[in-house]
């Protein structure tokens, strides 16, 4: 039977509000998910106001300010704090995105944060992601060669040939495109997803690696490849601009190669 | 509590962790590895290292001088025979990871590229653009999922040391998702956990470094070596500290005050040279210490310039042009722009001095192995002696590879030798005790502190007292401060009573090991009286090696300050003599 509302337990109830302090005069809102499979309660949403005028620019530095001075059990994953660690990806606005790197300038009204869609959620801000780290094992992102390497110097590279990785070794794995591919959500335990597909086109336009037979034989398969449907919305959401999609139809294209169409 | 056995126990799985564990694998797969890592491996701050990593490799360069501008550029700190195996393995450790697979950036003939970087008389650092670290870790990562051996706990916090009869035999861990203990028995331990910037206000350390490798092994009774040996990097963006590689300077950029003057000429690294065409060795390329401290003469002359984010100098990138910044420098146009909205094609980027890198830490020898048998330590929670009192640019990269790759060789040997050790109840109360430790942590109430108020003022005292330039006053007054701060600790309370990732708790536990390092950090500070590297004392100007060409070894005293020895510096066959930064004189 259709069923349109969620199942009761996954309803999202009205949370907590934390006034801004007094004085504040420049004051926004963030409006953060929150979930804590300890306590039995459904997921609510809690109502932040920050002072920015006391606040670092980014969406991060809010967060960490909540946890810091307002709520020390709000939950998230951070490190690096500069974009490269891929730890702080979160849905903000709509949009998966590191919070690390988004300024709250650039966000109209009330800052909605959420978890990374459509994965399970261990708490709060916090998915979880053994499958996609699971996945991107399977197209074993290493190195496979046949001819031995040079035993005491490194082999040559042009540099054409190490350009051909621009675009796709700058992944830091973070989830954002994944868990926006709604692809990915319908078929996520087959479909290894675009950031896991873009990784293993790293591999394949890597002129040293010697394994590209192999390499497509474990793609060519209608669900870990085929369910891409061009939708793009990995390319829209990638915090550091690169484009899984055209990595995707890069290695459609080697296969129709291959196959001589 | 449950109990897992191992061969080898590593505790962090950034690059120097990840090299070991790779190392072991590879020399005998029997041999079961447990690598505990709080963060998933490819988060660890590897990632954010940018320039690159030092091994020599021109026809020009030789091992030689790789050593000497080591020694020199840790102002005779080091113990020489560890930088002379390090200096002897760099390169075969950079060709290794080519090997795996890192896409090292190339020269026109095909060969990896080498860069400039500051106190390096000759070009040798290898890069991958500007996210070197990034690379590294990312290939030691990949490289390592192929060994079936290495069991990895990601996302386990790490405790405390189990040790039994003086030697070490495993460490506890908490995992984050479920709250649950871990007894991890093993014969070797490989502590390689990272550094500590957390402990200073303003630092390009991740959140993740908070000295918990340094903090567990102190707490065993192993000394921390050097710890007031804290290294400021000179180019870090205001307000975030976000770190803009040596590379930026590698590349020719170039460092004016805010009369738009090359300030570094007035502190004995000129003449000056001419834009666009870097010497090495000089102005611009100087070391990390004295372009940090030169900073700080500028502030007080007035020359800084003020912006939104506090006292600055300028970054002046623009003729280098937007092709090489893109090819040579993408993160760092990309950091610039974001995080104080000036691109470095356009104009100059505003920077000054940021806490960057531990010297000090665990007190090893060259094999990684502490004073404590069966525990080893490698990286930047180490102090083997190699970087001294300063470390040069693009050494700590290597040095993940180097002393991961030799304390791994050690380490395996050891625990076969040693065997597996059984489960006897003085480690099962010894893990109880950490547990019971951790339980009532959580589960106190009231005491009126938070984590991030002490955490705080812990880090304001170390700037204050234990910043850019020292003194015996100010020193003494941030030892009394962290010394407070441990009292006031017992009364934070953790709010979040949950079992599944708690990272109020783990806050308050990275907490307890941020104090522990700071105490040492201060003693440090405080007790060595001379200036010497990134030490530097404004009541004791100058080197003095009448009576600290010595390390300091902090242990911790059950109650009170920890005590300080000293232990002689190793050196084979160069003498302490003047670093010389002036104008390519040093031929």
């Amino acid at each position: 039977m259709a069923e349109f509302r969620l199942p009761k337990n996954s309803r999202i109830g009205k949370g907590r509000h934390f006034a801004a302090p007094e004085g504040a005069k420049n004051v926004k809102v963030f409006r953060v998910y929150r979930w804590n499979p300890d306590d039995g309660s459904n997921p609510s949403v809690d109502r932040f106001e920050i002072d920015l005028d006391d606040c670092g620019p980014m969406v991060l530095d809010a967060v960490i300010k909540i946890k810091n001075e307002i709520d020390p059990t709000l939950t998230f994953r951070r490190s690096c704090r500069e974009g490269i660690c891929g730890s702080c990806a979160m849905n903000i606005d709509g949009t998966n995105t590191l919070a690390c790197t988004q300024p709250i300038s650039e966000i109209k009204g009330e800052v909605r944060i959420n978890p990374l869609p459509h994965m399970p959620v261990v708490k709060d801000l916090v998915p979880d992601l053994t499958h996609f780290y699971a996945q991107y094992a399977t197209i074993k992102p290493w190195i496979r060669t046949q001819s031995t390497t040079p035993p005491d110097r490194e082999r040559l590279q042009s540099k054409e040939d190490r350009a051909k990785l621009d675009g796709l070794y700058e992944c830091i794995l973070c989830a954002c495109c994944s868990t926006s591919c709604p692809s990915y959500w319908w078929n996520g335990e087959r479909y290894l997803g675009p950031a896991v597909l873009l990784q293993a086109y790293r591999w394949l336009a890597d002129s040293r690696d010697e394994a590209t037979g192999e390499r497509l034989d474990a793609l060519d398969d209608p669900f870990r490849l085929y369910r891409c449907h061009t939708i793009m919305n990995c390319a829209k959401t990638c915090p550091k601009g690169l484009n899984p999609a055209k990595a995707i139809a890069e290695i459609k294209k080697m296969l129709m190669v291959r196959r001589g169409v | 509590m449950e109990t897992i056995h191992a061969d080898v126990v590593i505790v962090g799985a950034g690059g120097a962790g990840l090299r070991a564990a790779i190392a072991i694998a590879e020399t005998d797969p029997s041999l079961e590895i447990a690598l505990i890592s709080k963060v998933y491996p490819m988060r660890s701050h590897t990632c954010a290292a940018e320039g690159g990593a030092a091994g020599v490799k021109g026809a020009d360069d030789s091992l030689e001088m790789h050593f000497n501008d080591t020694v020199s550029g840790g102002d005779w700190l080091c113990d020489q025979e560890v930088v002379e195996y390090f200096v002897s393995q760099a390169s075969r450790e950079l060709i290794q990871l080519e090997h795996w697979g890192c896409p090292w950036s190339r020269e026109d003939d095909g060969s990896v590229a080498v860069r400039p970087f500051g106190g390096m008389k000759k070009k040798r650092t290898w890069y991958a653009a500007d996210k070197s670290g990034f690379h590294i870790l990312h290939t030691l990562f990949q490289t390592s999922l192929q060994f079936p051996s290495i069991k990895r706990y990601d996302e386990y916090f790490a405790l405390d040391l189990l040790h039994k009869d003086g030697k070490c035999r495993g460490v506890v861990a908490m995992e984050m998702r479920s709250g649950r203990f871990f007894a991890y028995h093993a014969p070797a331990v490989i502590m390689a956990s990272g550094g500590a910037g957390q402990v200073f206000p303003f630092t390009t350390n991740g959140a993740v470094k908070t000295g918990d490798g340094m903090a567990m092994a102190y707490r065993a009774g192993i000394p921390l070596k050097d710890m007031e040996f804290v290294q400021y990097h000179p180019t870090g963006l205001p307000g975030t500290g976000i770190l803009l590689t040596e590379g930026c300077r590698g590349e020719g950029g170039i460092l004016v005050n805010k009369n738009g003057y090359r300030y570094l000429q007035d502190y004995g690294m000129g003449p000056e040279t001419p834009i666009g065409s870097p010497v090495l060795k000089t102005m611009e390329l100087g070391p990390r210490d004295r372009l940090s401290q030169a900073f700080w003469h500028e502030q007080k002359k007035g020359n800084t310039v003020e912006t939104p984010w506090g006292h600055s100098v300028l970054l002046d990138m623009r003729h280098l042009g937007e092709k090489k910044i893109n090819e040579r420098l993408p993160l760092v146009r990309e950091l610039a722009s974001s995080y104080v909205g000036h691109d470095p094609v356009k104009e100059p980027v505003p920077v000054r001095p940021v806490i960057h890198f531990m010297m000090g830490g665990i007190d090893t020898n060259l094999n990684g192995e502490t004073q404590m048998p069966g525990l080893f330590a490698i990286g930047e929670t180490a102090c083997s002696g190699l970087h001294g009192a300063n470390r040069l640019g693009s050494n700590s990269l290597t040095d993940l590879l180097v002393s991961g790759k030799r304390s791994a060789d050690r380490a395996s040997a050891y625990a076969k030798e040693t065997g597996r050790s059984e489960d006897n109840p003085t480690l099962r109360a010894q893990a109880e005790d950490i547990v019971g430790n951790v339980r009532g942590l959580l589960q106190r109430s009231g005491g009126g502190e938070t984590t991030a108020g002490v955490r705080r003022e812990m880090r304001d005292s170390l700037e204050s007292g234990a910043g850019i330039y020292r003194d015996e006053k100010g020193a003494q007054a941030t030892c009394d401060k962290v010394a407070e701060l441990h009292e006031r600790f017992q009364g934070i309370e953790v709010n979040d009573k949950s079992n599944v990732f708690n990272t109020d708790l783990q806050q308050l536990l990275e907490l307890r090991n941020l104090l522990d390092v700071a105490e040492t950090v201060a003693e440090g500070s405080l007790q060595r009286r001379e200036s010497r590297g990134a030490h530097q004392r404004l009541d004791f100007v100058g080197r003095d090696d009448e009576n600290f060409l010595k390390h300091s070894l902090a242990f911790r005293e059950p109650k009170g300050r920890p005590r300080i020895e000293w232990l002689d510096v190793t050196i084979t066959r160069s003498q302490p003599g003047v670093r010389d930064y002036s104008g390519g004189k040093d031929k």
